[in-house]
Parts: structure tokens; sequence; C-alpha cells
């Protein structure tokens, strides 16, 4: 789909030229379809009015009058529900109505724009207008009143400080690490996982998945609370990594996620990321691998080669797309990486990202123009990949 | 004969059988170790370690008593109560919205159509944490005057996943038959009656699993509870989050503040696992 003119006929409109319209055309139903209809365009424009404001101003009472629901939150969660959803169509319904009550012509140019323009509206407000205002306000000092001077000031003042490069290593250790091992085990398990009968195969994919469900924050406590927990020498140690050092190697206990030796508390929080990972890598490779069809692989074994041949030569150049799919979303959620760092360490001993100094600046120290110029080099960090996004997109769309 | 194949003929691989037992053992040892954990006693979890309750079940002392602990000291009940009315809109009312512009993107003919969806595929991988700062000076109380409730959380949730709902969505209904809609529309079906009875019916299926992914990620989201929810209406991983920064006295309270917040995304994780793997594969990211 890169130009219109090579558009494949799926989602050709049907009657466009003039010439369908009037009397006895293709797409016709009756002749008042021609022609402006003032009175349906008058009811449209209207119920749209109404319905937005109404909507509006109950979801605004939520916020500012919870005394007229009684302050109660089940009935504001079901109101808002259906309201949001009941009122999404009935806005819909009433903006197709003035559409429709235009010209034929007018009602084909501007029907798409009118179905875009709520969910267009909610991102412009949400993503667009932010990343700019965003931008804007990295120039501007700590409440965003004024212009910095120099305006790069909250820059050179990151780029001169060393917790800001710390913690760009560390964003970079894990972006180093943690997608690329992730897709790692994923293959492997997917691969290994393909070889079991099907019902073990989707019992131990369920139980590889699972922590997919499990938030980072619960991750952290889990792994806090099993694995790096720390009690003092002497006490009894419960959590398995000291009781493995103490018992088996009969070390004194360590405090795990305050060493930064080899930035080991920094891997050890990966692991984290890791294991809630795998699970997403493996769904998709697995299906991925499912998809080689078993001709190319039949086609190897007569020629000869091992399984393990089979493997790099045959299996992963056929699933490599998957593999950089997975790679990709990984990376994206690993350069925002905040919740396991923020509730383990907060930082301390070398363990600071980016997404924990942005909320450092912006709710601690309250410091605006630091807090966005962060956010703008994780913005300029993002670029390549998004670039490579919208390239990929146009790829596929060109083989559809 | 069939010694050593599986019922299908493949080779029966033991190699695979043993890593694949120790690898979901693995991934499953901790979770297990926390729910353990959460039903002993202080005393006990403190003495031993977590595995010696599984290994010996009798010598333990088995209690609730960190579930109503965490109840009644931490807020849980309120707490829960408060994830579901934040979770349970922000998971459907984007998808009304995004339903019609896919609707639009994939059955409707205009200029600038790849333009804006490859809008949409970039603002996808955009961090949202782009829009913290200026969303907070917009809603706080020299805008709008509603941060801290729920319709602020509610729209941003709305907002930050119109982009990837929209995509999946679109990406669903192009391998929708386009006849039916041609059809319809030659009968003289409105667009909105297109919508309504034909295309959103069939797909259902790209919604449930977008709804699924949706779901997961504003229940486990703390950033966003965090920053725009006031202590009173926050959802239960920003109460889990200040469970985890309490030390000694009422840290045993973490392992059920933990285990409470999971029950509710291992049900749906469990129940529409197959529309969450749906939702992935269809090209789920999410900035």
């Amino acid at each position: 789909m890169s130009t219109t003119s090579s558009t494949p006929p799926v989602g050709e409109e049907v009657p466009q030229a003039p010439s369908d319209e009037g009397p006895g055309g293709a797409g016709n139903v009756g002749p008042s379809d021609a022609a402006l209809q003032p009175a349906k365009l008058v009811i449209g424009v209207l119920g749209i009015a109404v319905s937005v404001w109404l909507i509006g101003n109950l979801f605004l009472a939520f916020a500012w009058y919870p005394q007229w629901f009684f302050d109660s939150k089940l009935l504001m969660g079901a109101l808002g529900l259906v309201v949001g959803v009941g009122g999404a169509a009935v806005l819909f319904w009433f903006l197709n109505m003035a559409i429709e009550a235009l010209p034929r012509r007018l009602e084909h140019g501007v029907m798409p724009y009118a179905f875009l323009l709520p969910g267009f509206s909610l991102i412009g407000l949400m993503l667009l207008f932010p990343t700019v205002q965003t931008i804007h306000y990295s120039f501007a000092n700590r409440d965003s009143t004024a212009y910095v001077d120099p305006l790069w000031a909250n820059f050179s003042s990151l780029f001169a400080s060393s917790a800001f490069w710390s913690a760009m290593f560390n964003n970079l250790l894990w972006i180093a690490i943690v997608p690329a091992i992730t897709v790692a085990l994923g293959v492997v398990v997917a691969v290994l996982a393909d070889k079991l009968s099907s019902s073990s195969e989707k019992w131990s994919k369920s139980f590889i998945f699972m922590p997919m469900a499990i938030s980072f924050v619960a991750a952290s406590a889990i792994w806090l609370t099993t694995v790096y927990g720390y009690r003092p020498p002497g006490e009894p140690q419960t959590a398995a990594l000291n009781a493995i050092w103490v018992n088996w190697f009969g070390q004194d206990p360590a405090s795990w996620l305050d060493i930064d030796t080899a930035r080991l508390n920094s891997i050890l929080l990966m692991v984290i990321l890791i294991w809630l990972q795998t699970g997403f890598a493996m769904v998709l490779l697995s299906s991925a691998i499912k998809g080689v069809p078993e001709d190319t692989l039949e086609a190897a074994r007569i020629d000869g080669a091992s399984e393990w041949q089979i493997f790099w030569q045959v299996i992963i150049p056929q699933i490599w797309g998957t593999i950089v799919t997975v790679f990709i979303t990984v990376l994206i959620l690993v350069m925002k990486v905040f919740d396991i760092v923020y509730v383990l360490t907060n930082g301390r001993n070398n363990t600071d990202v980016i997404a924990n100094m942005f909320f450092r600046e912006m709710f601690t120290n309250r410091d605006a123009g630091r807090a966005t110029a962060l956010i703008v080099v994780l913005l300029v960090a993002i670029i390549p990949i998004l670039i490579y996004q919208v390239r990929d997109f146009r790829k596929q769309e060109a083989m559809r | 004969m069939n010694a050593g194949r599986l019922k299908d003929g493949r080779q029966r691989s033991p190699v695979s059988m043993v890593t694949m037992l120790l690898l979901a053992l693995l991934w499953t040892l901790p979770t297990l170790g926390l729910l353990v954990t959460s039903f002993r006693s202080r005393d006990d979890a403190l003495t031993s370690g977590w595995w010696s309750a599984i290994i010996n079940p009798f010598g333990t002392s088995w209690t609730f008593g960190n579930y109503t602990e965490v109840f009644e000291r931490a807020d849980m009940g309120n707490a829960f109560l408060n994830g579901i009315v934040v979770a349970v809109p922000a998971t459907v009312i984007p998808i009304m919205f995004a339903a019609f512009a896919a609707y639009a993107f994939t059955f409707l003919q205009f200029r600038f159509k790849e333009t804006l969806f490859i809008i949409i595929v970039a603002v996808m991988v955009v961090p949202i944490h782009v829009a913290f700062q200026p969303l907070l000076n917009l809603f706080g109380p020299n805008g709008l005057g509603i941060s801290g409730q729920y319709l602020a959380v509610w729209l941003l949730h709305t907002g930050f996943g119109m982009p990837l709902c929209i995509y999946v969505l679109r990406n669903y209904m192009s391998t929708l038959p386009y006849s039916v809609v041609e059809s319809a529309r030659i009968d003289g079906c409105s667009n909105f009656q297109i919508f309504w009875k034909l295309v959103a019916p069939m797909a259902m299926p790209a919604m449930a699993a977008f709804a699924t992914l949706q779901f997961l990620w504003v229940w486990n989201d703390l950033l966003i509870a965090k920053l725009f929810l006031s202590n009173d209406n926050t959802t239960v991983i920003v109460k889990l989050q200040q469970l985890l920064g309490t030390q000694g006295q009422g840290a045993e309270l973490l392992t059920a503040g933990a285990f409470i917040s999971m029950v509710l995304p291992m049900i749906v994780f469990f129940a529409l696992q197959n529309f969450l793997v749906r939702g992935m594969t269809s090209g789920a990211v999410k900035g």
C-alpha cells in the first residue's frame, strides 16, 4: 500500500464516480441520497453536540462531585463503563447521521475522517500534544514558567552529571543483555516444547508463559521474598540465593541487591525481567516455528543435514522475522524499564536507569525541566526504532 | 514398534522432556514460594525458608493471618475495588473509539490514509513518559482539576491504548471478507449499520484479544496509578509498592499483598489465554 494507485482491491470504494449518482445509479437506494438533507443534518449535528456535552459533563461530575453518586466507587465505575461505551456508540451514530445528510460526494469524502476523529483526538490529546509540550518544557525551568538561559541548560547540566551517565550506562547494559537473552531463551523453550507430546507441550508452555500476567511490582516482591532476600549473619537465611551461598558454599550472607561489583545488582534485576518476558518470546517464536513448512525440514534431512544444521540453517532463517519482532518489542520495554528498579533499589548502588531518574526528578525533586529533558533523551534514543517499525510496516503492507 | 515414539509418530525426545520439566519448575518455583510464604506465620517465615514448608508441609504453622492483616492495615479491599473500577472502563472504552477508526482504515478510501496509519504505527513506539509532565499540568488543580480521580486514569489509559487497539483491530479487519461489506453497502446499509451489525461482531476475537492485553496492562500498571490517583483511589499495585518500601514490622504482609494483586490477572490469564496469545501474535508493541 505504498501509493493509493497501487492499492489492491481490498478496501476499494464501490460507487465513487459521479456518474454512479442520480436515479438508477449502481449504489443508490433512493433519490434523496444524492442531495443535502437539512433536517437530518441539523439533528445529527445537534445530537453530536448534546452527546459530547452530556458525556463530558457526566465524566467531569465523577471527578468534581463524587457526592452526587453517593461517593460510591462501584456506581461511578459502572456508570463510567456504560456511559463511556454507550456514549461513544451514540456519538458515532449521530456523526454518521450528520455526514449522511450531506450530498453523496461530500459524504464519501468526509465519512472516513469522521470515524477517525474521536480516536485521533484522544491520541492527539494524550500522546501528540504532550510530546510537543515535553520537548517544549525541556527548555524551561523547574516549574515550566520561563525558558532557561541558555536554552539547552537542562541538557548541559544533565550531560555534565555523572549520575546521568551512570544511568545511561545501566540502560545500555539492560539493552545489551535483556532482549538478546529473552529471545535466545524463547527460541530454546519453543524448540524444546515443539518436541514434546501436545499435552505436555501445552502444560509446560503455560507455566513459562504465566509470569506474563504478573505485574513488575509483584514480580519484584516474588523475587525479593523467595530468591534475593537478605538476613544478617547468624540468622536463618529464608531466600534461596543466600541459603545456597551460606549453607552450601559456607560464605557469609550477602545483600545481593547492594553489590555493584561488575554491576551484579543490575544483572539480578534483569533476571526478573527476563523471567517475566521469556513466555512472551516463547509464544511468538513457537507459533513461528510451527509455521515452518515440514517439507523444507524433510528436504534438509534427505540431504543428510544434522538436526543442529537444520536448526541453524533451515529453521532460524525462516523465523528470523519473528525473532526481530520479539527483540524489538522487548527492546522498547527495556529502554523505559522503571518499576523493577524503582521498587527494589530506587537507583541505589549504581542501579539507576533513565526512567527511574526521570521519576525522581519529576516526583521527588519537582524539577520539570530536568525531568522532561531526560524524556527527550529517551525519545531521541527511540527514533531509530520508530523508523525501523515504520519501514517494516510498509514492507509488510507491500506484501499484503 | 511404537516404543520411543509419540502418538503422532514423532520421535520421543528425553532431553527436551527433562529440560522442559526443569525450566517449567524454575519458572514456577518463585511464585509458588511466594504463595506458600503468604500462608505462613511471621515467626515461621523468619526461621526457615519457603522450601522447607513445601518439603515438610506439616512442620509449618499455616495461617490466614497475613491476609486478614493486609486487608485491615493496608486498606487492600478498597484498593482492590479501585483496581477494578479503574481497569474495566479503561479496558473497554478504547475499543469503542478504536473500532470505528479501524473500520475506516480497512473499508473506506480517503486521502492521507497511509500517512495517518503510519502515525498510528509510529505513536505505538513513543514512550508514554512523554505524557506525564504536560498532563499532570493539564489535569492538575490549575487545569481541569481531575488529577487524583478515576477519570484522569481512564482518559490516560484510553489514549495510550488507542494506537495499539486501532492497529490490532485494523490488522484483523483486513482479513475479513470484503465482499460481505460490499454487498451490505449495495443493499443500502449506512457505514454505521455495516460497522455495528457486520464488522463489529466479526471482529470480536480481535477485540477480546486486545481487551485481555489491555486489562493486564492497566491492572498491573504502577506509574500512571501512582502519579494520577489520590491515595484513597489508588490501586492494589501502588499499595503493594508501598508495602515493598516497609522493612521489618509489616514485612510479612508483603507476600499476602503480592498474591492478592496477582489473583485477578491470573484468572484472566488462565481463562483467556488463547485471546492473549492471539493479541500478542497480532503485533502488540506498546510504548
